[in-house]
């Protein structure tokens, strides 16, 4: 295998071959963005089909068995019945904002895609603030989510993105803390080096005890960004009929549905770069051989997707205040305690090396 | 220290639903409850205690065991149930006796409450299993649950 994995390297070459350079750039971007997007709206969509299966199987039922072998056409098929609902709005609502807000969070969320290294190389964009950029861009979601439920003019759907205002401005500072704790331990940003350092270990295994709180702390955290239960405030189907999308129909409503999934997938890629080795192999298997490393990435990033799904199908729903609760008065002290605990480690050079 | 106390539980507990509810997925192969309806039609058995419809069993001989007594009548609390008796000479005694000539049925109605099959004296109606009861007139609703010539069993009403 001597493809070059470093594909925009790669199709900027390819395309400067007839192009002037500038145009070359842009088009090698645009061409990586389409790539990205077909693959992560398929991606998508097949994870939720996991999850509906993997519901199915926590709760002892079959799941989608009918459209295509093993149900696996179903979601396509949701998809297309999506595609051609009509775009159904209110009166009252601010058009402008309301056709906006579906858009700010799938972009955002595909947004974040960019920056995960899937093997050596293989990464559209390796900037080196990599982690401050994520956390960044992983905030801008919940303000179409806010847009949204602001713009639909329905009460339901206003109290839906308020929650959802809570819960991300809350859960943003222990998802930030419990990446900074690991920031302390590889002393970079950067999604490339990160995994680089882990050559010596994964960060989880380097960092031992803080270590292992971090992730914790960043499993609830995240799983609490990305609106899931058991932090589903904010579409809260029992109280609120669909929260923040009460009002969004067809294509819309898919982009809202979509975006949960691939924040789901962001945020375990996050947990997998950071603390599992990206696209590492266990005890360095399959080292000589980069390219296996998408298998080990995408493996890894799945086995705590359903981590994530199996919190969902066990834990009951928080209220509001236990949610606020558990964020202020356990997660962050606790995540401050475990900064202070991780310096001191890094500091006496007591990390696990091999 | 009920802080860190309460830290731990909470870890512990949570861990003991991932635990029961892990179980559940890993033997989820083998013990699915989802009946695939419509294919298997010819191997779905309902469950004994389902409520489909009101029947009364007949045996070989045609006999059933209701002696008209319409206790399942007033137990019905939204008058599903008729029952269209008369006294006549019975032929083995001889004296005049209440027999029962249509024990009148409305599925339309029921509401599957069981009322009537607790009231029963003498067992006479049970719940049946079928559940497929559309038709396309309400009128085949009103079901006459005795067949036509039968009598009471013998030593019933002993």
């Amino acid at each position: 295998m001597n493809i070059s994995l470093n594909i925009t390297k790669t199709i900027t070459e390819l395309l400067s071959g007839f192009m002037p350079e500038g145009a070359a750039n842009i088009g090698a971007m645009v061409t990586i963005a389409l790539i990205y997007l077909a693959i992560f709206a398929v991606a998508g969509l097949y994870l939720v089909l996991l999850e509906r299966k993997v519901a199915a199987w926590f709760q002892l039922r079959l799941g989608p068995n009918r459209v295509g072998p093993w149900g696996l056409l179903q979601t396509m098929a949701d998809a297309l019945k999506l595609v051609s609902k009509e775009l159904t709005g209110t009166v009252k609502a601010d058009k402008f904002l309301y056709n906006l807000a579906p858009y700010f969070v799938i972009v955002s969320s595909l947004m974040a895609l960019a920056v995960f290294p899937f093997t050596k190389e293989f990464q559209a964009f390796d900037i080196n603030i990599g982690i401050f950029f994520l956390i960044a861009i992983s905030s801008i979601g919940v303000i179409g989510i806010l847009l949204g439920g602001w713009a639909s003019n329905n009460k339901f759907a206003l109290i839906g993105a308020m929650r959802s205002g809570v819960q991300t401005i809350s859960y943003e500072l222990s998802v930030g803390l419990s990446l900074l704790t690991m920031v302390l331990l590889t002393g970079t940003l950067q999604l490339s080096e990160i995994v680089e350092v882990q050559k010596n270990g994964w960060l989880i295994v380097q960092g031992h005890i803080p270590a292992i709180i971090a992730f914790m702390i960043y499993m609830i955290a995240g799983t609490a960004e990305t609106n899931r239960a058991p932090f589903d405030m904010v579409e809260a189907e029992s109280e609120l009929g669909a929260g923040f999308h009460t009002e969004y129909s067809g294509m819309k409503f898919a982009y809202f549905f979509l975006a949960e999934f691939i924040n789901m997938f962001i945020i375990a890629a996050i947990a997998t770069t950071v603390f599992f080795g990206g696209w590492l192999s266990p005890f360095g298997i399959t080292e000589s051989i980069p390219w296996l490393g998408v298998f080990w990435f995408i493996g890894k990033t799945f086995l705590l997707v359903f981590l994530m799904m199996w919190f969902r199908w066990t834990f009951p729903r928080l209220r509001v205040d236990q949610l606020l609760t558990l964020e202020w008065k356990y997660l962050l002290p606790l995540n401050l305690l475990n900064i202070i605990l991780m310096a001191v480690i890094v500091w006496l050079n007591l990390t696990i090396q091999f | 220290m009920s802080y860190f106390g309460d830290i731990y539980k909470g870890i512990k507990t949570l861990l003991t639903g991932m635990s029961v509810t892990g179980k559940y997925f890993l033997t989820s192969r083998k013990g699915a409850i989802t009946q695939q309806y419509p294919d298997n039609k010819e191997t779905l058995k309902m469950f004994e205690r389902f409520r489909g419809e009101v029947v009364m069993p007949h045996d070989e001989n045609n006999e059933h065991r209701c002696t008209g007594c319409q206790k399942c009548e007033l137990a019905c609390p939204n008058g599903s149930i008729e029952i269209i008796w008369d006294r006549q000479i019975d032929p083995e005694s001889g004296k005049k006796k209440k027999m029962i000539d249509k024990h009148i049925y409305h599925l339309g109605m029921c509401t599957m409450c069981g009322l009537c099959i607790e009231a029963c004296p003498t067992d006479a109606i049970v719940w049946a299993q079928n559940f497929e009861n559309s038709v396309y007139d309400r009128s085949y609703l009103t079901k006459v649950l005795n067949q036509p010539n039968s009598k009471l069993k013998a030593g019933v009403e002993d």
